[in-house]
């Protein structure tokens, strides 16, 4: 099959899913871009991997762009490639900032689950589901989320020379004595 | 230090023996952070070849090393890390901050990079530059080395 204009796409995805809200976003290249509800996302991820006519079962990359102070600020951007229909598609979700979450995708597409670590670390979007939603770049203590367009960029900031104990006092206390018990058995 | 005749023999004090041993050996940590860390490989490499000037052996360990060339941009992440090594680095140790950006943050003025890395570890030679040619890196440890000549010992 050759390159799909966003029309058809649009077309095949109402078939597979036919509640989906779905809308033609305009674009300057012939890439097929299209903006989807973020309550629809976890039905179409699925329908957009495992369709046999859609098999987008390649997430290229995952990430965000903050349009504030329009409203909704936060657009989610998924770079989905078909490999088996050599076919690309850029899916975009808008999102509030006062209500920044969306369902994860990495339960569908297993290389979401940094790409969507990042999103969170700096732009603030919580991945409802994800299974490991710790920071990605920043230290684990940093606050508020620097790619958002209202962050103040030229902070000041005292750096620290030290950081954080990353075990807990007891794992800490475990690791010494197992340590001590394996240099008694030398 | 004098020749004495007839006596094969040089004297000295053992400050200027010290100080010259320093000098003439300064080991730097293989430390690396951004683009400046490829002119220090240059610059420990057969072209500029610091070795002229006894610093050429880049150890492993910061146990083994004098000299710790702060190479690139220092993220706030990386500055505990950076500070450990320091840390870790025997008496008597020296810092160089290597261009631009180790010295005062560089073009990167935000909130992810400490703005000079003389908040984190003393610093004994600037060197300016984005980078600094190995030219400019080996003058720095020149001028390290003639600091070091100055170290008394008590």
């Amino acid at each position: 099959m050759g390159p799909m204009d966003t029309a058809g796409l649009i077309a095949l995805l109402r078939e597979a899913a036919p509640t989906a809200q779905l809308e033609d976003a305009p674009g300057i290249d012939l890439q097929p871009t299209i903006y989807a509800a973020r309550d629809d996302m976890p039905e179409l991820t699925r329908v957009l991997r495992d369709r046999p006519e859609l098999a987008y079962t390649l997430l290229i990359e995952l990430t965000a762009v903050d349009y504030w102070p329009r409203e909704p600020r936060f657009e989610v951007v998924y770079l989905l490639v078909s490999i088996a229909h050599r076919r690309r598609l850029r899916l975009k979700v808008r999102l509030h900032g006062d209500d920044a979450r969306i369902a994860t995708a990495s339960d569908v597409w297993p290389a979401a689950n940094w790409l969507e670590r990042e999103v969170w670390d700096l732009f603030g979007i919580v991945f409802d589901g994800h299974p490991d939603p710790r920071r990605l770049l920043m230290p684990e203590d940093w606050e508020g989320f620097p790619l958002r367009k209202d962050y103040p960029v030229q902070i000041k900031l005292t750096p620290r020379t030290t950081e954080a104990l990353q075990v807990t006092e007891e794992e800490f206390r475990a690791n010494l004595t197992k340590d001590r018990l394996s240099r008694d058995q030398a | 230090m004098g020749l004495e005749s007839e006596i094969p023999v040089l004297t000295t004090s053992v400050e200027k023996m010290v100080q010259w041993a320093r000098r003439s050996s300064i080991w730097p940590v293989t430390f690396g952070l951004a683009c400046c860390a490829i002119e220090m490989m240059a610059m420990s490499c057969s072209r500029y070849d610091v070795a002229r000037f006894g610093a050429e052996v880049f150890r492993g360990s910061p146990r083994q090393s004098d000299l710790m060339i702060v190479a690139g941009r220092l993220s706030r992440k990386m500055a505990p890390a950076l500070r450990r090594i320091y840390d870790q680095m025997p008496e008597p140790k020296w810092v160089i901050s290597m261009g631009a950006c180790a010295s005062i943050g560089g073009v990167f003025d935000n909130y992810a990079l400490v703005q000079g890395v003389d908040q984190i570890v003393p610093v004994d030679v600037y060197v300016p530059g984005c980078p600094p040619r190995p030219e400019s890196l080996i003058y720095g440890i020149v001028q390290l080395q003639r600091k070091i000549a100055l170290q008394k010992l008590a």
